[in-house]
């Protein structure tokens, strides 16, 4: 028998892996020194460890340690990189480009510099969740300073074609912002073949402590940065703190295994996520896929039950942690803006399902899941008026519902 | 979210899912919701010829919350006359839920389900507009 509650929700957060944790340990006890102390051996230690973690975490995404900056994690990574640049490049110009997917990190930062006089171009996506090149070419202008793009995106995981994106923006002449977080660690993603200039990353997203991020900033050519938090003047002046050296090691290690672990890793995620799909959509009809087929993250599957409310399937298989689109989720009554961008109707939008596997999730465990998923939405669907009505051949959208809202 | 224990209960044990005939005169449907909105209930109710509701159904679309309150007014209703059933109010399946604010709208939901199934009845019967006098 599975071992319950069984946690597939790794896009929300993962577990810290044990071996991150033996890394950690040492910084959390005796090597407490604060890294910014330049009189005394306690200092010189931490700053050592931290020097080294930057290497590691550099590597991962081919990046020299001088360009990472660490921050508390890549919402502030991305509050960073937007609006330290938008203010740094004010006189070079007032527009920006995202897209409608992005996260709340980078559309509320976008909203607020809308608010202080920038124009902002939130580029759509197809159904599958990938921007059209094409698109973001014609939007960038002569006063486009910057395009924040992220890796994959956290519902769907789409994967943006970030090379062609970043070609573009250096043809254009224009910075190219990426927040990498979930795709970082699972993909391939290298800072110089997708020429991106400032790149989000997030240790708790890869096996790492939560409140830890970092933020990649290129030194060649040199990218600037207004400061958010004025201080001590650490991490070259873009961000005042003492380093939280435990986390920093913690980030780092959870780098090194993931670019150690990660041809056989996504192999495996691949192939957990296609063995519970298949065993899905096998027995039960009326399954849509959300998301790309193809550029998809390993450990994605986003799937929407026709007739069958997300919160409730989420509620019939409450040992099983994944979440929905569904807009009872929230306290906002909208369901999933990133759903709805991708053109997904509101109804199947309510009936999504976010399966996010990861690390420690066990073939085991997905079959678990696949029959339990199968024999609930049964259920549900046979509670549903909308599945029988749909069944009897009522066709949905001629009926004249009641309620907006 | 954590869900109260009453809402677990009629959640997990469902009252009286099923369908009735709707074209059976004796029977009143109310289709009340919206797939867009995420929620769409169906209560059916079956009237005694002395103008007691003797059976009531109900299939939602729709969160925990929404299939307990729906759950709930078919006990409800179940042996009440029109006029009882339709004092039936939100706040009583709120208040019996424990539901929370965000969820408030499951129980408007529940009370519009019962006047629209009355509504129907009375329609069958030539008695409508619903809601205002009884047969008595
Ligand atoms: C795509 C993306 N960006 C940014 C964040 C924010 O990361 P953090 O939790 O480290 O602030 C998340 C995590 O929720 C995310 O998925």
């Amino acid at each position: 028998m599975v071992k319950l509650p069984i946690y597939m929700d790794n896009h929300a957060t993962t577990p810290l892996d044990p071996r991150v944790l033996d890394a950690m340990l040492p910084y959390l006890k005796d090597e407490f020194g604060n890294a910014a102390s330049r009189s005394h051996v306690f200092g010189w230690r931490a700053e050592e460890a931290v020097e080294r973690a930057r290497e590691q975490i550099g590597a991962l995404i081919g990046a020299s340690g001088k360009e990472i900056i660490f921050t508390s994690g890549a919402t502030e990574s991305d509050n960073l990189a937007i609006k330290g640049a938008a203010e740094f490049y004010r006189e070079k110009g007032n527009h920006l480009v995202t897209c409608k997917t992005e996260h709340k990190a980078v559309l509320d930062s976008m909203k607020r510099l809308e608010r202080q006089g920038f124009e902002v171009t939130y580029l759509p996506v197809g159904k599958d969740g990938r921007l059209d090149p094409d698109d973001l070419r014609r939007a960038i202008g002569p006063k486009t300073i910057l395009v924040s793009i992220m890796l994959a995106n956290n519902e769907i995981g789409t994967v943006q074609p970030v090379e062609e994106i970043g070609k573009i923006c250096r043809e254009k002449g224009v910075l190219f912002h990426c927040d990498a977080v979930q795709g970082v660690g699972k993909i391939p993603f290298d800072v110089g073949r997708a020429n991106v200039d400032l790149a989000s990353i997030s240790a708790h997203k890869i096996y790492g402590p939560k409140g830890i991020g970092a933020l990649y900033v290129r030194r060649k050519p040199r990218v600037r940065l207004a400061e958010l938090i004025d201080g001590g003047g650490h991490e070259r002046g873009m961000r005042s703190g003492t380093l939280n050296v435990p986390g920093i090691v913690g980030l780092a290690k959870a780098c090194e295994i993931a670019k150690a672990e990660m041809p056989e890793e996504a192999a495996r995620l691949t192939a957990l996520r296609e063995r519970l799909r298949e065993k899905i959509v096998r027995r039960l009809d009326l399954v849509e896929l959300n998301g790309s087929a193809e550029h998809r993250l390993p450990g994605n599957l986003n799937l929407s039950f026709a007739y069958v409310e997300g919160e409730a399937l989420m509620m019939a298989i409450k040992d099983v942690a994944v979440s929905s689109g569904s807009a009872c989720t929230s306290a906002s009554l909208e369901p999933s803006y990133v759903l709805r961008a991708c053109g997904v109707e509101e109804e199947l939008a309510h009936s999504s399902i976010r399966f996010g596997l990861g690390r420690f999730n066990t073939e085991e465990e997905v079959d678990y899941v696949a029959d339990l998923v199968v024999g609930k939405v049964t259920k549900l669907r046979e509670m549903s008026p909308l599945y029988e009505m749909a069944k009897e051949g009522v066709d949905l959208k001629n009926v004249t519902w009641a309620q907006a809202h | 979210m954590a869900y109260s224990d009453k809402v677990l209960e009629h959640y997990e044990n469902p009252r009286n899912v099923g369908t009735l005939d709707k074209n059976d005169p004796s029977v009143g449907t109310g289709l009340v919701g919206a797939p867009a909105c995420g929620d769409v209930m169906r209560l059916q109710i079956k009237i005694t010829d002395d103008g007691r509701i003797e059976d009531a159904k109900f299939k939602t679309f729709g969160c925990g919350s929404a299939i307990a309150s729906s759950s709930l007014v078919t006990e409800w209703v179940k042996g009440k006359t029109l006029d009882q059933a339709l004092s039936i109010k939100n706040t009583d399946v709120a208040k019996e839920l424990a539901l929370p604010p965000v969820k408030i709208h499951c129980s408007v939901l529940a009370e519009d389900a019962i006047k629209a199934a009355i509504a129907d009845y009375k329609r069958k019967h030539g008695t409508a507009p619903a809601a205002t006098g009884t047969e008595k």
